[in-house]
């Protein structure tokens, strides 16, 4: 059995692991639709999605385990952390189900939403490290930022057909609405790792992207005649901690799927 | 905001003989030669993915390459099928350089590469205009805009998915033909 591999607790990693992590979870979960997607066509949009978060993920991945100095490579880095090294937002790693069990029906309102949540969040991020003061960072962000736009695209049509379909439409994506909307608050935490990114002109901290998103967020729901819910931060003081390492009981199973091979028979390649 | 559009390829659209001519421009002319795998109309110098070759000091004959998407499965494969064309002319050795920035577009992809395309059945990109960058935008099934058909040319067309068989691609159908066809989508 393959050893985790331990990372340092360096700022600079950490900010960008947050990126890289939430993209490589978030493409796990969309790949769990392929093959089971309400229609073809959407089996075919979930798994393209996902394979140009993969490609986000690795790209950054491979940079990070530059950065690093440790010798990992991006294989290394995806499969071989151990959970409290995974630094992505509990929303990513929430299973499809409408009720939030692993074991529950996948549900495709729950599913489109995160990703018009998460599209439209990333879109404004990699529009910022498009400028990033590290040169890879900013070239990986340049490509990223055209396919978070039509990831959100792709995302906001869905979610707007829904809410104006029928009245079971209409009822799962105001159900998924209820069930997420409390770990958007973790995506505008900022902290000393986003301030660490901010004054050296790495990327932006998280929380002055809140504005222009809720602002996209608005518009969105207007057009889905959908109400806004008030920002979390209003009505619960619950907030998901993923991006620093603590994670939801979703996670270990996540990772289970995931790192099995390589744990399995270290260093297997393709 | 239009999104940049540098040109960095000095000839590619240049008729090269893979006998005559300096390395690199036998080079270059090898690479006419070597098709994308997910689009095998194209080469991946109509696709614009190579953007230069140079010939280093070392005797080593670098390939430049911009891929087109960040998740694309193909890039590996063009990788290995330039370098083993490179190799089977005589030409290597040679090594490939991802080069990421500036971002690979659709405006890339030159006029003949365009051609061909539509004459193996898939529509063209359009050129990219102010619009694709902006945000959500969200129009009605019947005032969306959709591409010649390919096969007949007729422009009563309509998307049927936004997502084909591969990433940059999406599908259609002809109102007139009714044949189904797929669109490379302009990014």
């Amino acid at each position: 059995m393959q050893d985790s591999i331990a990372i340092k607790p360096d700022p600079s990693v950490q900010y960008l692991l947050r990126i890289a992590d939430t993209c490589l979870i978030l493409a796990q979960r969309l790949c769990e639709w392929c093959g089971h997607a309400p229609v073809l066509e959407e089996d075919i949009a979930m798994a393209n999605i996902a394979l140009d978060l993969l490609g986000q993920a690795r790209a950054l991945l491979a940079h990070v385990g530059k950065l690093e100095g440790a010798g990992h490579d991006e294989d290394q880095l995806a499969f071989l952390r151990s959970e409290g090294d995974y630094l992505n937002v509990t929303l990513v790693e929430l299973p499809n189900g409408a009720d939030g069990a692993s074991s529950g029906k996948r549900d495709f309102a729950f599913t489109v939403l995160r990703n018009v949540v998460m599209a439209t969040f990333l879109q404004l991020l990699w529009e910022r490290l498009a400028g990033s003061s590290d040169v890879e960072v900013a070239a990986i962000a340049g490509k990223a930022v055209k396919e978070a736009r039509y990831h959100q695209q792709h995302a906001g049509e869905w979610v707007v057909r829904l809410a104006d379909g029928t009245d079971e439409s209409r009822r799962r994506i105001e159900a998924a609405r209820d069930r997420l909307w409390i770990y958007t608050a973790e995506l505008f935490e900022a902290d000393a790792i986003d301030e660490r990114a901010e004054a050296s002109g790495v990327g932006p901290r998280w929380s002055s992207l809140r504005e222009a998103w809720v602002a996209e967020m608005t518009a969105l729901f207007d057009e889905a005649h959908l109400e806004m819910p008030k920002q979390s931060a209003e009505v619960s003081k619950f907030r998901s901690t993923g991006k620093i390492g603590k994670h939801s009981e979703h996670m270990g199973f996540i990772l289970a799927e995931m790192q099995y091979l390589q744990r399995a028979y270290p260093g297997g390649v393709w | 905001m239009m999104l940049p559009i540098g040109h960095s390829r000095t000839s590619a659209n240049v008729e090269h003989d893979v006998h005559g001519g300096s390395r690199c421009e036998r080079a270059w002319a090898v690479l006419e030669t070597v098709l994308d795998p997910e689009v095998p109309a194209l080469s991946i110098v109509d696709l614009g993915i190579v953007r230069e070759v140079i010939e280093n000091d070392d005797g080593v004959l670098e390939l430049v390459l911009t891929p087109t998407y960040s998740g694309c499965p193909a890039t590996e494969v063009i990788e290995a099928d330039a370098l083993a064309a490179i190799d089977a002319a005589d030409l290597g050795p040679a090594r490939i350089v991802l080069r990421r920035a500036p971002a690979w577009t659709t405006e890339w992809i030159s006029d003949e590469g365009k051609l061909k395309l539509r004459e193996y059945g898939i529509a063209p990109p359009a050129h990219l205009t102010a619009g694709d960058a902006r945000p959500m935008r969200f129009v009605p099934r019947h005032a969306m805009t959709s591409p010649a058909c390919p096969h007949c040319g007729s422009a009563r067309t309509e998307r049927l998915s936004a997502f084909g068989s591969t990433a940059c691609k999406s599908l259609h159908r002809c109102l007139d033909c009714r044949e189904p066809f797929e669109y490379f989508k302009p990014i």
